[in-house]
């Protein structure tokens, strides 16, 4: 007989708490790593400048303890409840919750979520709700990845559902030129998530999941490693450059996730991310 | 690249030697107000009431910051997308409003009202609001507390860096950067 581990939520709430807070002031080592070679090899002056800037933001954040950005995000939860884990002493979402409030109290974390967005737009003034995305998984662990999402950014993503006949061809346009609208808006450089296939509430969870890879990482399917190194290179032949101001530093990465789709379908969703690709994991 | 230093309130002989593409540190006042701000301050500008600022001169800042942490002036305060506030910033130019600073890209409307009232529209570096704080040395909230985030607040500004995207003779760096580094794949 499996063993069932018992996990009391409060360790969930912590836990979210600390990540809330982490995210926000210590930029991934990956990404800082990213705007330094990216400085290096910028060719406009103002770009260069621009990277710099970002570089010495994060050290600032780090060395502060202040967020690298006043925009602290939505709080996106990515949660993997191993299957084997018996979650005790309350409920688990209001845990997660709970961790978001005290996450952005504590950590003096910017407030950034309205209710009733089409009429009153209040602040609910404590960042909650959290957007929390839970998969059931084998083990007796639980996983939790928090993504700080800036509105910047997320604005400028779009859902595209297009005809099967447009294959990549039309995927692959349609991701250019969500980009290339986009221009300066969504603080480039940036990081593009692609999800390609399901329908149209999948896809776009697809296209965040995606942001959650390590830049520099390659994709370990051959082909979509390709797609995602043509779609850098066209991005970045746009000229847009850091914060829009010229240059051939448009994107840092290009992320691609697929899963099957209807055959009378092809969903593709691009979610555009900042350079400051704030997230954190944890498991329990 | 040599850098401008120039000093709030703006003057139209100011505004006019910007060009697009200029570096320059701002110093003074300059007042933050981003969405709902903005919706408030048109509303009472159709109402002929008076506003919380002297918009003659002045220069707004897109930007809604962090909290405070005890002993900080303000909190990261980086620019916000401004196209955002291009609903209300013409009518703002025609009352005096000679800067902005924010980043991204402006509709064509809210460009030639830059050039019809002589106005200037500065960038700032989004997502660099931790270094961007430190130039702010001032910072007194105004008007509509309530709003948390989104008050009107008086900072004063010592050597803060932007570069001029949208200059009052039509120049637009947003455009000119993109055509010079653009490339064919």
């Amino acid at each position: 007989m499996t063993r069932v581990r018992d996990l009391d939520v409060s360790e969930i709430a912590a836990a979210v708490k600390d990540m809330c807070i982490a995210a926000n002031y210590d930029l991934p080592g990956d990404v800082y790593d990213a705007l330094k070679a990216a400085r290096q090899t910028e060719e406009s002056a103002a770009g260069k400048e621009v990277l710099g800037q970002l570089i010495e933001n994060a050290d600032i954040a780090a060395a502060d303890r202040v967020p690298i950005c006043q925009d602290t995000g939505y709080a996106v939860l990515f949660a993997e409840v191993g299957q084997d884990v018996h979650l005790v002493g309350g409920d688990f979402d209001d845990a997660i919750t709970e961790g978001v409030r005290q996450g952005y109290g504590d950590g003096y974390l910017r407030k950034s979520v309205a209710e009733e967005p089409a009429h009153a737009r209040r602040n609910t003034k404590d960042n909650t709700p959290a957007i929390i995305h839970t998969s059931i998984v084998p083990g007796d662990k639980v996983r939790i990845t928090m993504m700080a999402k800036g509105g910047g950014a997320e604005n400028m993503s779009s859902l595209n559902m297009l005809k099967p006949s447009q294959g990549w061809a039309g995927m692959s346009q349609a991701v250019v030129d969500t980009v290339s609208r986009a221009g300066s808006n969504p603080c480039p450089p940036v990081v593009i998530g692609v999800g390609i296939g399901g329908t149209i509430d999948l896809v776009t969870v697809l296209a965040k999941k995606a942001l959650l890879r390590d830049i520099g990482s390659v994709h370990p399917d051959p082909r979509l490693a390709g797609m995602e190194a043509e779609l850098l290179e066209r991005i970045n032949a746009l000229g847009i450059g850091p914060q829009g101001l010229g240059g051939s530093t448009t994107a840092l990465a290009v992320f691609i996730e697929e899963m099957p789709c209807h055959i009378a379908s092809m969903p593709m969703a691009v979610n555009v991310q900042c350079h400051a690709q704030r997230h954190k994991t944890v498991e329990l | 690249m040599a850098v401008k230093k120039i000093t709030t309130p703006l003057t139209d002989e100011v505004v006019k030697d910007l060009r697009a593409g200029d570096a320059v540190e701002i110093t003074g006042v300059v007042y933050q107000a981003r969405d709902s701000a903005h919706k408030k301050l048109v509303a009472l500008i159709e109402a002929g009431e008076e506003l919380p600022f002297e918009l003659q001169g002045a220069v707004v800042y897109y930007m809604g910051p962090s909290p405070a942490k005890p002993g900080n002036v303000i909190g990261s305060a980086g620019p916000t997308t401004s196209g955002r506030m291009d609903a209300y910033a013409p009518l703002l130019m025609r009352h005096g409003l000679k800067g902005m600073v924010g980043k991204g890209l402006r509709t064509a409307e809210v460009k030639q009202a830059m050039v019809d009232n002589s106005a200037v529209y500065f960038a700032a570096t989004g997502g660099a609001g931790a270094l961007l704080a430190k130039r702010i040395v001032g910072n007194e909230v105004i008007a509509w507390p309530e709003l948390g985030a989104e008050a009107v607040a008086r900072l004063e500004v010592k050597d803060f860096p932007a570069i001029v995207v949208n200059d009052c003779h039509g120049g637009d760096l947003y455009e000119e950067g993109r055509k010079r580094y653009a490339k064919t794949v």
